[in-house]
């Protein structure tokens, strides 16, 4: 019996064929497509490249990098300085912002709400990362700007106005806008992010360790310090790094809220920019080609440093993931 | 299963009550003692109604098929359970006379006294080989420099390892071998000076020789200790313990002397599963 099904199997020429194709088709195919990925994006860093060619010639790559001037109207003079800098610092004070909050949202998900609790505050969770951004923006315009005008920029105004008035100019007037209300909606924004990625990194965790802190004497809280989090680390640094990367890139509610100012000097509590912001307030206006080219080297750089994020990312999760009980 | 007549039941409990009585090799007193334990995953069965005494200074193993409740029975004894909601208990379990399920007891309390080694080693893989150790006394917030240093040494000694890791206490937990993990897992489990340890299947990942030196452990870890160990290997149950249970679908079969188990079993599915006709 078994020897007639292994005629079957192996001596029809027509099997054999129709395998050894298949094989090769699916190979290919998977191939190709594998490649295309890699070539898309190569192809859009070598576009953007190309496109702020005119610009790099102007002023020079390190030129327009450390450039503090964007002035589109008179001196066509375009510098890239103030919006690295404005997407750095609310992104990474976001991040400040959010990671803990995260971490403890995600602990309490994963290890100490009941089932029914969890699945609520999962749901929750995911639905608050799919709300579009603009819809964040919008809430952020009508009802967060005024109460932090209110609350926080207007008192900081008029304090400054009586002790330091030359400082006024910093600080910008007090409509709500600025770092401090974007940084804090793009803290809100990335919560979500983080706390999911922590919380499969969490749930990852092998009961064993679980067990093995429990046996020792540990109570809940000791057994998260002690097994939980270190064997959760790569995945929640790696969590904070996408998030991180995402904040860099989001645009509109950032565009809404950063009161788009776009030459230094900056503070946290006054207007600002970041290369999303301008490049998305920008692009209508542009109608010389130097101010167009300006734009695609912003999201050239832009692009380069998502690409330092994700390769930080992708290196943290390679060097503190833990996998089968062994450090790698 | 095959029904067991009636007259087999009467002998089984008769044997059961003579073992427990006075069983005749172990003089040293009862540690811990199961009453009417039985233990339900959800409305499953896992452990029905095993009462069984394991004496001090004495090395109790758990035998039978899979499935049959041991490590289900051995979890019980450090509310190891206790992690998971769908368990319920009935039945008591005493430790030198207090039952350990009683409401006033924190379950983190028993742990201490009650060390657990598991089936796989579970050395804490960011931790260095010392800091794996001493983590059950920093946990009770023991900082002295010198007692860690210590008491690490001499668990590290009691687990037979100290001298294969002497000179790299500092490199991570993870970087040994699977039998060294579970010495130092053991070594781990004595830091913090319990009075009964739990093995679940020690030695069911480990190489022959790594098993050799851990059953060399335990012979010396009786001394001072009482331990409680499931196996699967009948050879390794005959070597390293004193009294032995045999276990069958949930049920305890049959308690005694390890050797009186072994060589002339009173109840015949246990002989049959000594012989190897199931399981």
């Amino acid at each position: 019996m078994a020897n007639n099904l292994g005629n079957i199997i192996n001596k029809k020429p027509i099997h054999i064929i129709y395998r050894w194709l298949g094989d090769k088709i699916f190979l290919s195919l998977s191939f190709i497509l594998g490649l295309t990925i890699v070539l898309l994006a190569i192809a859009m860093g070598f576009v953007l490249y190309s496109e702020s060619g005119e610009t790099f010639k102007t002023f020079g790559v390190w030129g327009f990098i450390k450039g503090t001037d964007w002035d589109a109207g008179l001196h066509m003079s375009f510098g890239a300085l103030p919006f690295i800098f404005g997407t750095l610092v609310t992104s990474i004070f976001s991040l400040l912002i959010a990671f803990l909050p995260s971490i403890a949202i995600a602990i309490f998900i994963a290890e100490y709400a009941p089932k029914w609790l969890s699945n609520i505050t999962d749901n929750l969770i995911n639905l608050i990362a799919a709300i579009p951004s603009v819809v964040v923006g919008i809430w952020g315009i009508f009802v967060f700007a005024p109460w932090m005008r209110d609350t926080f920029y207007m008192p900081i105004f008029l304090w400054t106005a009586e002790n330091y008035p030359t400082l006024l100019p910093i600080i910008g007037s007090p409509i709500g806008y600025g770092m401090t209300t974007a940084t804090i909606i793009l803290a809100l924004m990335i919560i979500p992010y983080i706390t999911v990625l922590t919380k499969d990194a969490i749930k990852k965790v092998p009961q064993e360790q679980r067990e093995a802190a429990y046996a020792l004497g540990a109570t809940k809280w000791e057994v998260i310090r002690m097994a939980i989090l270190p064997y959760a680390r790569g995945g929640i640094m790696a969590g904070a790094m996408l998030s991180f990367g995402r904040a860099i890139g989001e645009t509109m509610a950032v565009a809404m809220l950063i009161g788009n100012k776009n030459s230094f000097p900056f503070s946290i509590v006054g207007p600002a920019s970041t290369i999303p912001s301008v490049i998305i307030n920008e692009f209508r206006e542009a109608v010389s080609n130097i101010h167009v080219s300006s734009l695609m080297a912003l999201g050239l750089i832009l692009f380069v440093i998502s690409l330092i994020v994700n390769l930080i990312a992708a290196y943290i999760t390679r060097k503190l993931s833990i996998t089968g009980g062994k450090v790698i | 299963m095959e029904k067991i007549p009636e007259k087999n039941k009467e002998i089984i409990i008769k044997n059961d009550s003579i073992d427990m009585a006075n069983c005749p090799t172990c003089s040293t007193k009862v540690r811990i003692e199961a009453k009417n334990l039985t233990i339900k995953y959800g409305k499953e069965f896992g452990v029905k109604n095993v009462s069984v005494p394991i004496h001090d200074k004495n090395v109790t193993a758990l035998i039978g098929p899979s499935g049959c409740g041991k490590t289900t029975f051995l979890r019980c004894l450090n509310r190891m359970h206790d992690l998971n909601k769908k368990v319920s208990i009935s039945g008591q379990v005493l430790l030198d006379g207090q039952d350990i399920y009683d409401s006033k007891v924190n379950p983190v309390n028993i742990r201490r006294k009650i060390g657990m080694v598991f089936q796989k080693p579970t050395p804490f893989p960011t931790m260095s080989i010392y800091d794996n150790v001493v983590a059950g006394l920093k946990l009770v917030g023991i900082r002295n420099k010198s007692l860690l240093n210590e008491v690490c040494e001499k668990a590290l000694t009691q687990a037979a390892l100290f001298d294969e890791v002497k000179d790299r206490l500092k490199s991570p937990g993870g970087s040994l071998s699977g039998g060294q993990q579970q010495r130092l897992s053991i070594a781990r489990a004595l830091a913090i000076e319990p009075e009964v340890i739990l093995m679940d299947e020690p030695t069911s990942s480990l190489d022959p020789k790594s098993t050799l030196k851990i059953e060399d452990l335990i012979f010396e870890l009786k001394k001072n200790y009482s331990i409680v160990i499931v196996t699967h290997n009948l050879p390794q149950a005959a070597r390293v313990s004193d009294c032995s249970i045999f276990m069958y679908l949930g049920e305890l079969i049959e308690y005694g002397k390890t050797e009186k188990l072994f060589k002339n079993p009173s109840d015949k599915r246990t002989e049959e599963y000594i012989t190897g006709k199931f399981g």
